[in-house]
């Protein structure tokens, strides 16, 4: 039926195996691969780069005087084309004073996860490689320290240390030193739990032959605990980091409401909420957009670690 | 170094698990004696089997001697070097010099590192050569001689077949140029057709590099296959040691003659007529091990002495060793 026809001069047969074969990607291709698949995450992560976007490019168009700014004769007004978002009980203009909050909000969320994860990796990797005293000691202190009720240390520590933190600057802007503090505080109550979680990752890998392997090579513990053991633990501690930015702007919120908090005048977005508590339904205006602003952080930054956890395992299938 | 002085001795080699009870105050109530005494030599460029049931110490025995668990007691001497008492430095020295092949090659390469990190953890753990360019060259240069494309390089382990990984393995062990080698049931773990292109990989290396081995296995078929020597280890002791032929042709302790009879012929005819010797009973407990011949309770042969009597270890023939009353 058919005749011979000369084959084809790109038939696969014809290849060389270099040719063949896809090259092969680096981690983070394979990574960036796999993270672009999670349309959730995308979203997260763009919803992220404008709420950052928002904060400090607004800073650009309104200046912080404008912020702080009162004028008692537009107190509490509804939201129109000149105050976008409305106006507080002493009349500053809410847009201003979410852009300057947001700031101060997203800042705490970040570096007081960053302590806590700090914190967190240290004392878990140190207490289930090397196991024995050393992890009894760092583990009755973590159940110490999860013993003692959070709002109650918080409180505590709020109260002893402040005030003596000066005032620093930071991007052009003067911090009070109370941000600071915040962010120590959130950062020295919550490293708890993910300690445990790194402990038990670390219990359980360093059984693992390619630990041996490594001991076997002579690698040092240090090699082994940083480079070997904890990139196999990178999920759980990014799931934990992403929910703890969450959670370290809602606990500035409370610390705040406390009046312990990040003092006024600077605004954050948790001190933005507590001053609208009186105010519910006379001008709800003044708790929807701050906490819009909270709940989409939190939301697309919950959304990007779920992405992160699964495009940073090379086990996982999308590839 | 005297040529004839062994590149490995083992002497007494003993290591305990203890065992822990207590809910809040620990007490030690007892101990796994996983290997209790052990002794024996490797030649340079020999072969040692070291062969015995699940269970019997084979692995401990093994990790123990390159220092990867603390021992409880006993000597080891690599290349003239105690190695338990080295530290630091020396103990630097010796690990490049003394590497171990692992037995699930699933589990021995990290699953976050490419290849070529893991290949060239050697060479940047023993600070071997300088620029990343010239590691990638010898991480290449292992990938071929372990018969993997060079092109894999940057591939992770998962992207690997079982026998491709145990390659990976080799090359990894083999990047710091060691010459004795621990291969720690290198193949048990492989499907049976990978098996035999594994041995051949390790054999055609031991050729080329002069390395040294010991090889612990319970197939004992693959054993003969590749040893020189084979020592036969049954709950924690070597009961048997002699040359590969001598033991497999004239093997004397009753242990090692019910092992031998249960290696399948090739041939079913001759299969079917041997008489197979089928051990009553299990292996005993390492933590509570029988008094006198730890094999006693097992053992088709075993009188009154048996039972009272730890057997000496004796030489019965030119390289042939055997602890057993009634030899």
């Amino acid at each position: 039926m058919s005749t011979e026809t000369a084959p084809a001069p790109n038939r696969i047969a014809d290849l060389a195996l270099d040719e063949l074969e896809t090259p092969p990607l680096s981690l983070h291709q394979l990574a960036w691969r796999r993270f672009r698949r999670h349309k959730l995450a995308i979203f997260g992560a763009i919803v992220l780069v404008l709420l950052f976007g928002y904060a400090f490019g607004g800073a650009l168009v309104l200046p912080e005087s404008y912020a702080n700014h009162t004028d008692t004769t537009l107190r509490l007004q509804a939201p129109s084309l000149a105050h976008p978002f409305g106006t507080d009980t002493v009349g500053r203009d809410n847009l201003a004073r979410a852009i300057y909050g947001g700031q101060i909000s997203l800042l705490i969320g970040l570096t007081a996860v960053i302590v806590e994860t700090v914190l967190g990796i240290l004392i878990g990797a140190l207490a289930g490689y090397y196991g024995g005293f050393l992890d009894s000691l760092l583990m009755r202190i973590t159940e110490a320290m999860l013993n003692i009720p959070e709002i109650f240390l918080l409180i505590v520590m709020a109260k002893f240390f402040g005030g003596r933190i000066p005032d620093y600057e930071l991007f052009g802007r003067t911090f009070s030193g109370s941000v600071l503090l915040i962010v120590l505080i959130i950062g020295l109550t919550s490293w708890m739990y993910l300690a445990r979680i790194v402990r038990a990752e670390f219990l359980s890998l360093k059984e693992n032959e390619f630990v041996l392997a490594a001991r076997a090579t002579g690698t040092s513990n240090l090699r082994i605990i940083f480079l070997h053991i904890l990139p196999n633990s990178i999920a759980p501690i990014v799931v934990s980091a992403t929910l703890g930015v969450a959670n370290a702007i809602l606990a500035e919120a409370y610390i705040s409401f406390l009046g312990l908090g990040v003092q006024p005048p600077t605004a954050t977005w948790g001190n933005m909420l507590d001053s609208a508590n009186n105010y519910l339904e006379a001008a709800p205006w003044m708790w929807f957009f701050p906490g819009l602003l909270i709940l989409l952080t939190v939301l697309s930054i919950n959304f990007l670690g779920d992405g992160l956890r699964d495009a940073l395992d090379p086990r996982s299938r999308a590839a | 170094m005297n040529a004839a002085e062994p590149l490995v001795r083992v002497e007494d080699l003993t290591k305990h698990f203890p065992v822990m009870r207590g809910l809040l105050v620990q007490r030690r109530v007892g101990a796994v004696r996983a290997v209790d005494g052990i002794s024996f030599t490797i030649a340079r460029g020999e072969t040692l089997g070291l062969v015995g049931e699940s269970g019997c110490g084979k692995t401990t025995a093994g990790r123990t001697l390159l220092a990867l668990y603390p021992p409880t007691a006993g000597r080891v001497l690599i290349a003239g070097q105690e190695i338990f008492q080295a530290r630091g430095r020396e103990m630097l020295a010796i690990r490049r010099q003394a590497q171990m092949i692992f037995q699930d090659p699933f589990a021995s390469l990290n699953p976050r590192w490419t290849v070529n990190a893991i290949i060239s953890e050697p060479l940047r753990v023993h600070h071997l050569l300088a620029s990343e360019a010239e590691r990638t060259e010898r991480v290449q240069e292992l990938m071929r001689l372990v018969g993997l494309s060079e092109r894999l390089v940057n591939r992770f382990p998962h992207e690997f077949s079982g026998g491709q990984r145990q390659r990976i393995g080799i090359a990894r062990t083999l990047a710091s140029n060691p010459s004795f080698v621990v291969c720690d049931e290198p193949i048990s773990a492989l499907d049976v057709s990978i098996q035999a292109q594994v041995v051949n990989l390790l054999e055609d290396l031991q050729d080329r590099l002069g390395l040294t081995y010991l090889f612990i296995a319970h197939d004992l078929s693959m054993v003969r296959h590749i040893c020189d020597r084979v020592a036969v280890m049954y709950l924690g002791l070597i009961v048997e040691l002699a040359d590969r032929n001598e033991l497999y042709e004239h093997p004397l302790h009753p242990y090692t003659t019910a092992l031998l009879s249960a290696v399948p012929l090739p041939d079913p005819v001759k299969d079917r007529q041997r008489r197979r010797i089928i051990l009553a009973g299990d292996v005993p407990s390492p933590v509570d091990p029988p008094p006198g011949c730890r094999f006693h309770p097992r053992c088709p042969l075993a009188g009154p002495i048996c039972s009272q009597e730890v057997p000496a270890w004796r030489q019965v023939a030119p390289e042939h060793w055997v602890a057993c009353h009634k030899v």
